[in-house]
C-alpha cells in the first residue's frame, strides 16, 4: 500500500508533428500513467501558408477564390464557397437561384467524398484494412462523378463571385441519378459493416466521449457536436444556397440508436447518415433546379471594378463536411485586396474537444479517437510567413502507435 | 425557449446595456427560390460595456457558438467584431451576431471571455499572436500558430510598423514585391 501514499509519477509522450492519425502534421503531447492517458494538449501551426495573408496584400478577390479552394484539399468546396457568399455580401452581389442549386449539388457530392473517406481512414486505424479498402472503392464512383460533373476531382474551381462557372446540364441528369442509385444500392451494406459488426464496436463504442454540455462549452460543430446531440447544422439553421428551400433536418445518433453516448460509435452513425442526406439533398436539387443564368456578372472586369469600388462587410457560413466554416470579409473603396479575411474552419474548434475525449483512454485508442473528430490540419492553419519547423522531440512514431492500434483489436478479437 | 426577432434583440441589448451600445445593424437577404432570408445582426458595444454584452448574449441563448474573432487594423484603432451564432437548432431560424468593439491602438487590451465560453481560448490566442491585443486574464498565454522562435512584437495582421517587415516576406521569382 506504499504506492498510494506516494505520488504517482506521469510521463509526457510527445506526438508529432508527424500526425498520429491522418497524414498531416500536428503536435499532441499526451501525459499518462501507466497506459491511461491523464491529460492532452495540442500544438498546432505546422503547415501554415500565410493564405489569409495573401488575401489582404497580394490577390484580389477573384483571385483569393482560387487561393480559398487551395486552403483544403478536401473541402475545397465549402471554402469557396463561404468566401463568395461573404464578399457576395459585402458587394450587394445576389447569385441567381440556379447557381444557389448547383452549389448545393457539388458541396453534398463533396460530403459524400469526404465522409466515405473518413470512414476508410477510421476503419484502417483500427486495423480492419479490408473495409478501408472496401470503403475507398466505394468512393471512387463519386470521385467520378465530381470529376464528370465539374470536370477535375480535387480542386474544382467552380465557383465565382456571383455565381459559377460551370453549369450542370439536363444531359448530365441521367449520369449523376445512376451514381446516386449506387449508392442507394450499397448504403445498407455500409451501414451493416460499420454498425454491425463487433470488432468495430468493441473499438469504438463507449470510446472518446464527449458530453453534450462539453460539446457546447467547446463549440465543437458538425458531426462531431451532432453526435453529441448539439443539433447545430448550418444547412438547417440558417438560409444559405439552396437549403433555404429544403427541409433538412440536423442528424444525431438517438436516430438509430435511441440515444445519444458521444463516442466514436455515435461520430460513425453521424457521418454514415450524413451521406445518405447528401443524396437525398442532391435528388431533390435535381428536381427542383429552376432554369436561367449562373453568373451574375459575366464579365470579370466590370466584377473586379465593382469589388474595387465596393465598401462593406460580409459573413458567408457554409456547412462543410467536418463543420461549419465561416469567412468574414471587409471591402474597403479603393482597394483591390479584401482589406480583411478571417477563415475559421471547422477543426479550429474541434481540437478543443482533443484534452476532453482523450483523457482516461488507452494510448492505443488514440489513433481512432483522434480521427473520430475527423480533423484537418491544413484548413485550421493558414496563416505565418516563415516556415521553420518546430524542434522535433517526438519518440512515438505514427507506426508505432498503429501498431498498438492494430495489437488492441488482435487482443479483442480473441 | 421564446426567440426574438432581429428588432426585438437589438432592442434588449440596449435595454441591458443602455448607453453601452454605439451601433446596430440589421442586415438581411433573400435566398434562392423560395426567398427565406438570411439574417445577421452587427451591434456594436463600447469596450467598458464589452463583457456585459456577451453576457447579455448568453442570455439570449444559453450556450452561443463562437465561431471566431476577427480583427482588422484600421489605421487608429484596431476593431474586434466576436462572431457569433445564436438560436441555432431550430430550422431558419439561426441568426449571426457579429459583436464590434474596437479599441484605439494606445490600449490594445480586452478582457477575457474564456470564464463564460471556454472554447474562446483558441481564438483569443490567435488574436493576441496575430494582431498584438492584449487578453486580459487569458488562463493559457502561449501563442497558438506561431513557431516559439517568431521574434517578439511582429504582429502578422498589423497594417502598420508593427507588422512584419519586409525581409520577412519572401517573394518568389517572377514576382515583384509590393
Amino acid at each position: 500500500m506504499m504506492q498510494e501514499e506516494t505520488k504517482k509519477a506521469t510521463y509526457t509522450i510527445p506526438v508529432g508533428p508527424i500526425h498520429p492519425a491522418l497524414k498531416e502534421p500536428i503536435r499532441l503531447a499526451l501525459t499518462v500513467d501507466g497506459e491511461e492517458i491523464v491529460d492532452a494538449d495540442v500544438f498546432v501551426g505546422q503547415v501554415h501558408r500565410g493564405i489569409e495573408w495573401l488575401g489582404m496584400n497580394r490577390n484580389n478577390p477573384v483571385q483569393s477564390i482560387y487561393l480559398a479552394e487551395r486552403i483544403c484539399g478536401i473541402c475545397n468546396i465549402s471554402h469557396p464557397f463561404s468566401l463568395v457568399m461573404a464578399v457576395e455580401q459585402a458587394a450587394g452581389i445576389t447569385p441567381p437561384p440556379r447557381a444557389e442549386y448547383i452549389r448545393a449539388i457539388i458541396a453534398e457530392m463533396e460530403r459524400i467524398h469526404s465522409h466515405l473517406l473518413w470512414a476508410g481512414v477510421a476503419a484502417h486505424e483500427i486495423g480492419f484494412d479490408t473495409v478501408f479498402y472496401l470503403v475507398w472503392r466505394v468512393r471512387e464512383e463519386i470521385m467520378d462523378l465530381v470529376e464528370y460533373v465539374t470536370g477535375n476531382r480535387v480542386t474544382k474551381a467552380m465557383f465565382q463571385i456571383g455565381g459559377l462557372r460551370r453549369d450542370i446540364t439536363e444531359e448530365q441528369f441521367p449520369r449523376i441519378r445512376q451514381s446516386l442509385d449506387y449508392y442507394k444500392s450499397v448504403f445498407d451494406q455500409l451501414k451493416r459493416v460499420f454498425l454491425d459488426d463487433k470488432t468495430i464496436q468493441m473499438r469504438t463504442r463507449n470510446v472518446g466521449i464527449l458530453k453534450k454540455e462539453d460539446a457546447l462549452k467547446l463549440l465543437i460543430c458538425g458531426p462531431s457536436g451532432r453526435a453529441s446531440g448539439v443539433p447545430k447544422d448550418v444547412r438547417q439553421d440558417q438560409p444559405y444556397a439552396a437549403y433555404a428551400d429544403l427541409d433538412i433536418k440536423a442528424i444525431t445518433p438517438d436516430m438509430v440508436t435511441g440515444t445519444v453516448v458521444g463516442d466514436v460509435y455515435d461520430r460513425i452513425i453521424v457521418r454514415l447518415l450524413e451521406v445518405k442526406q447528401a443524396i437525398e439533398i442532391i435528388e431533390q436539387c435535381l428536381e427542383k433546379m429552376p432554369p436561367g443564368p449562373i453568373l451574375a456578372q459575366p464579365k470579370i472586369a466590370v466584377l473586379l471594378k465593382a469589388l474595387t469600388q465596393a465598401e462593406g462587410e460580409g459573413i458567408g457560413r457554409a456547412e462543410a463536411p467536418r463543420g461549419e466554416v465561416i469567412h468574414y470579409v471587409r471591402l474597403e473603396a479603393g482597394q483591390s485586396t479584401l482589406a480583411t479575411w478571417k477563415v475559421r474552419a471547422p477543426t479550429y474548434v474541434n481540437l478543443m474537444a482533443v484534452p476532453t475525449i482523450l483523457k482516461g483512454m488507452q494510448i492505443a485508442d488514440v489513433p481512432i479517437i483522434f480521427a473520430s473528430l475527423d480533423p484537418c490540419m491544413s484548413c485550421t492553419n493558414r496563416m505565418i510567413i516563415t516556415d521553420r519547423a518546430l524542434r522535433k522531440k517526438s519518440i512515438m512514431s505514427y507506426e508505432e502507435m498503429h501498431r498498438l492500434s492494430l495489437q488492441k483489436t488482435e487482443k479483442l478479437r480473441r | 425557449m421564446e426567440l426574438l426577432s432581429p428588432g426585438e434583440i437589438v432592442d434588449s441589448f440596449k435595454t441591458a446595456l443602455g448607453d453601452g451600445v454605439i451601433d446596430a445593424k440589421i442586415y438581411e437577404r433573400e435566398v434562392a427560390v423560395k426567398k427565406n432570408k438570411f439574417r445577421s445582426l452587427w451591434v456594436e458595444v463600447k469596450k467598458s460595456a464589452f463583457r456585459d454584452a456577451v453576457e447579455h448574449i448568453c442570455h439570449l441563448q444559453e450556450y452561443p457558438h463562437l465561431a471566431i474573432i476577427s480583427s482588422s487594423d484600421l489605421g487608429a484603432e484596431v476593431e474586434l467584431i466576436y462572431h457569433f451564432t445564436i438560436y441555432y437548432g431550430y430550422h431558419l431560424e439561426e441568426l449571426s451576431l457579429g459583436l464590434r468593439v474596437k479599441l484605439p491602438k494606445s490600449d490594445l487590451r480586452i478582457p477575457t471571455i474564456t470564464d463564460i465560453i471556454p472554447g474562446a481560448i483558441f481564438t483569443e490566442r490567435e488574436t493576441q499572436e496575430m494582431m498584438g491585443v492584449e487578453v486580459v486574464g487569458i488562463p493559457d498565454k502561449r501563442r497558438l500558430f506561431l513557431p516559439e522562435d517568431f521574434p517578439e512584437g511582429v504582429y502578422p495582421w498589423r497594417k502598420d510598423e508593427k507588422g512584419p517587415p519586409d525581409d520577412m516576406l519572401r517573394v518568389l521569382p517572377g514576382r515583384e514585391q509590393k
